[in-house]
């Protein structure tokens, strides 16, 4: 019962999922239609198991919507989303997280009202065990289990060296943590696909800074994939191994962020069309 | 500081439960010496009914985040089934306290089970469609009670559904010796009472228990993760229907169990006693009482209920001291100073 809360798993440690090199998410074609808008149309996008992808375009795009499809805020009007090589095709919101998407949200949706530990353990409640009556009568399992995740909790929250937080109302949190906690919260989850909707979102050059690294570091301590979302320019060139650019539901450009700074096509939907002098 | 804080959540609940018990020592002395007025002491059971009321209902209301205006419908089937249950067992189990138990176990079985049947189709939608839900429940209760009719001999139970109006007790074809135990819009009459106020406080403390160990464990951190933001509750896997279904049910189980008691208080009881009336007046006691603050229910329900008897003194101003009373009640119970102080151990941290 227990082994299934996860431990927080070291550097040097492989999860079993890494062994083989098969593409961690596959999307094929995938579509949506809002009435008669396409706001997404034909989206294909690879990600390897432990790579950094980054997912830009204006305003607008779909960036945001192409996250609620992946994770089935909407279901998609067309098109396959492979994750770990198993269709998600049926699985509702609930579903596609248990099967290993995790996500935080470019408005922040933390639980207000909880303290920032107890908001990292709801993140961990598919991996806890224990039914009501444990939780009622206050049998063992309630204890074991409490525990694990009460330490679990506090590891976690130390990646982003928020421990001391732990008792906190999440909704009292300064902005750059509260963005911080919905990243740990989405960990707790256990995902092995992370998505990221603009992290860095209202955050000063340092915070930026600190931010990069926390995400190389999230990547290297639990090997896995994340995809981010992000308007700041410096930030997605500087972490993010691939590149996919969106312009009104389509893909335009994909690519290393060398490609994709020298991409005309991406240049002209972010500055607008040179004028033929 | 995360021992201090498991302090702060245990001394309320501890100073909770100790507020409970010594007002029953209290009360018990008092009825003991004889200083209590006849009309309070019969107000004894009935208090400790709707202060398990009010808790359950803030489970629902407070802890879940969802609207029920037919709590008092959940009373009602504990209510009839708990009666039901201990005048059918009246020789098999003699022991009044035992029937009772028994009784008051069967009307959380038979609310529960209202409960499922009206949570799984409605919990499954988002807005305000279980308000909408429980107020038709209670009504639709009211109205199944009131053509019910019920009796036992000694072959059992026999049920008959007055749905015309032209049956009555004698269509139950039961033997000579049978009792009618309901009887459709007369309600039941000559029931035993074995309704007691030590099991009040028993029921009292039992519904603390539970609500307060629920809330605070994985599933009470679910349930409020789902109150305070239903779409980051379900992209972190939480399943949002089974945690609304298991604070519904649970809600209406203690209610049924508190029905149960209160319908085995008093030798005559009909339907109509549980209509919308009584609904919103337990809803009075959970939101003066605050949302999620179950003391605070306790504490309205006790004083809300024995107001208008102590206020009869005032007789015409009744109403108008009922409502400053009100008013205080809420300033108490609400009042962001005393919650402060109240918190101030864990608040403390958020404003440095």
């Amino acid at each position: 019962m227990l082994s299934k809360l996860v431990p927080v798993p070291s550097g040097s440690m492989i999860p079993d999922r890494d062994i083989d090199k098969r593409p961690i998410l596959e999307c094929i074609s995938l579509g949506i239609t809002f009435g008669g808008l396409k706001a997404v149309e034909d989206f294909n996008l690879t990600i390897g198991r432990t790579e950094i992808a980054g997912l830009i375009g204006p305003n607008g795009a779909g960036k945001t919507t192409v996250f609620n499809l992946l994770t089935k805020v909407y279901q998609p009007t067309k098109g396959t989303i492979l994750l770990d090589g198993t269709d998600t095709h049926g699985m509702d919101t609930m579903k596609v997280n248990r099967a290993g998407i995790a996500r935080t949200f470019q408005n922040i949706r933390l639980f207000q009202d909880l303290s920032v530990e107890e908001n990292v353990k709801v993140g961990m409640d598919t991996q806890m065990r224990y039914n009501m009556w444990s939780g009622i009568f206050r049998l063992p399992g309630y204890w074991k289990e409490e525990k694990v995740a009460h330490e679990r909790a506090l590891e976690l929250l130390s990646l982003f060296g928020m421990e001391d937080l732990a008792d906190v109302k999440a909704g009292s949190l300064p902005y750059g943590a509260q963005r911080r906690l919905e990243i740990v919260r989405a960990l707790a989850t256990n995902p092995s696909l992370l998505l990221l909707d603009e992290p860095a979102a209202g955050m000063n050059p340092s915070e930026t800074a600190e931010l990069m690294e926390n995400i190389r570091k999230i990547r290297d301590t639990f090997q896995i994939a994340v995809l981010l979302i992000e308007h700041d320019m410096n930030l997605v060139m500087n972490i993010c191994e691939g590149i996919c650019v969106l312009n009104f539901g389509r893909v335009i450009a994909k690519g290393s962020p060398e490609d994709i700074q020298k991409n005309p096509k991406v240049i002209e939907a972010y500055l607008g069309k040179q004028k033929e002098a | 500081m995360k021992k201090m804080r498991i302090k702060q959540h245990t001394r309320t609940n501890f100073l909770t439960y100790l507020g409970v018990v010594a007002a029953f020592i209290i009360m018990n002395a008092l009825s003991a010496n004889g200083s209590l007025s006849r009309s309070l002491t019969g107000q004894l059971v009935p208090i400790c009914c709707y202060m398990s009321m009010a808790v359950s209902l803030n489970l629902t209301v407070g802890i879940l985040g969802e609207l029920s205006l037919g709590h008092a419908g959940f009373m009602s089937v504990g209510a009839f089934s708990g009666i039901v249950a201990a005048m059918s067992l009246q020789s098999l189990i003699p022991a009044a306290p035992l029937r009772l138990a028994v009784a008051m176990l069967v009307g959380a079985a038979a609310a529960a089970l209202a409960g499922l049947v009206v949570g799984s189709p409605v919990l499954r939608l988002r807005g305000d469609y279980l308000a909408i839900v429980t107020l038709a429940f209670g009504e639709i209760i009211k109205d199944l009670v009131n053509c019910l009719l019920v009796g036992v001999d000694a072959s059992g139970l026999h049920v008959a559904f007055n749905l015309t109006g032209s049956k009555t007790v004698e269509d139950l074809g039961m033997q000579p010796d049978g009792i009618a135990i309901i009887k459709g819009a007369q309600g039941a009459t000559s029931t035993t009472t074995i309704a007691t106020f030590t099991a009040g406080f028993i029921l009292v403390m039992v519904t603390l228990f539970v609500v307060l160990n629920l809330k605070y464990s994985r599933a009470g951190r679910a349930i409020m993760a789902l109150r305070d933001n239903a779409i980051a509750a379900e992209s972190v896997g939480v399943n949002i229907t089974k945690y609304k279904m298991m604070a519904f049910v649970t809600s209406a189980a203690l209610a049924g169990a508190a029905g149960a008691l209160y319908g085995l208080n008093f030798s005559s009881l009909q339907a109509t006693k549980f209509n919308f009336n009584t609904s919103i007046l337990i809803l009075v006691f959970v939101v003066l009482g605050g949302l999620g603050n179950l003391w605070g229910s306790l504490v309205a329900a006790a004083v809300l209920t024995v107001l208008p008897e102590l206020l009869r003194a005032f007789s015409d101003y009744r109403m108008l001291v009922y409502a400053i009373v009100l008013i205080l009640v809420m300033l108490a119970t609400n009042n962001p100073t005393i919650k402060t102080f109240l918190n101030w151990k864990s608040n403390g941290k958020e404003a440095a």
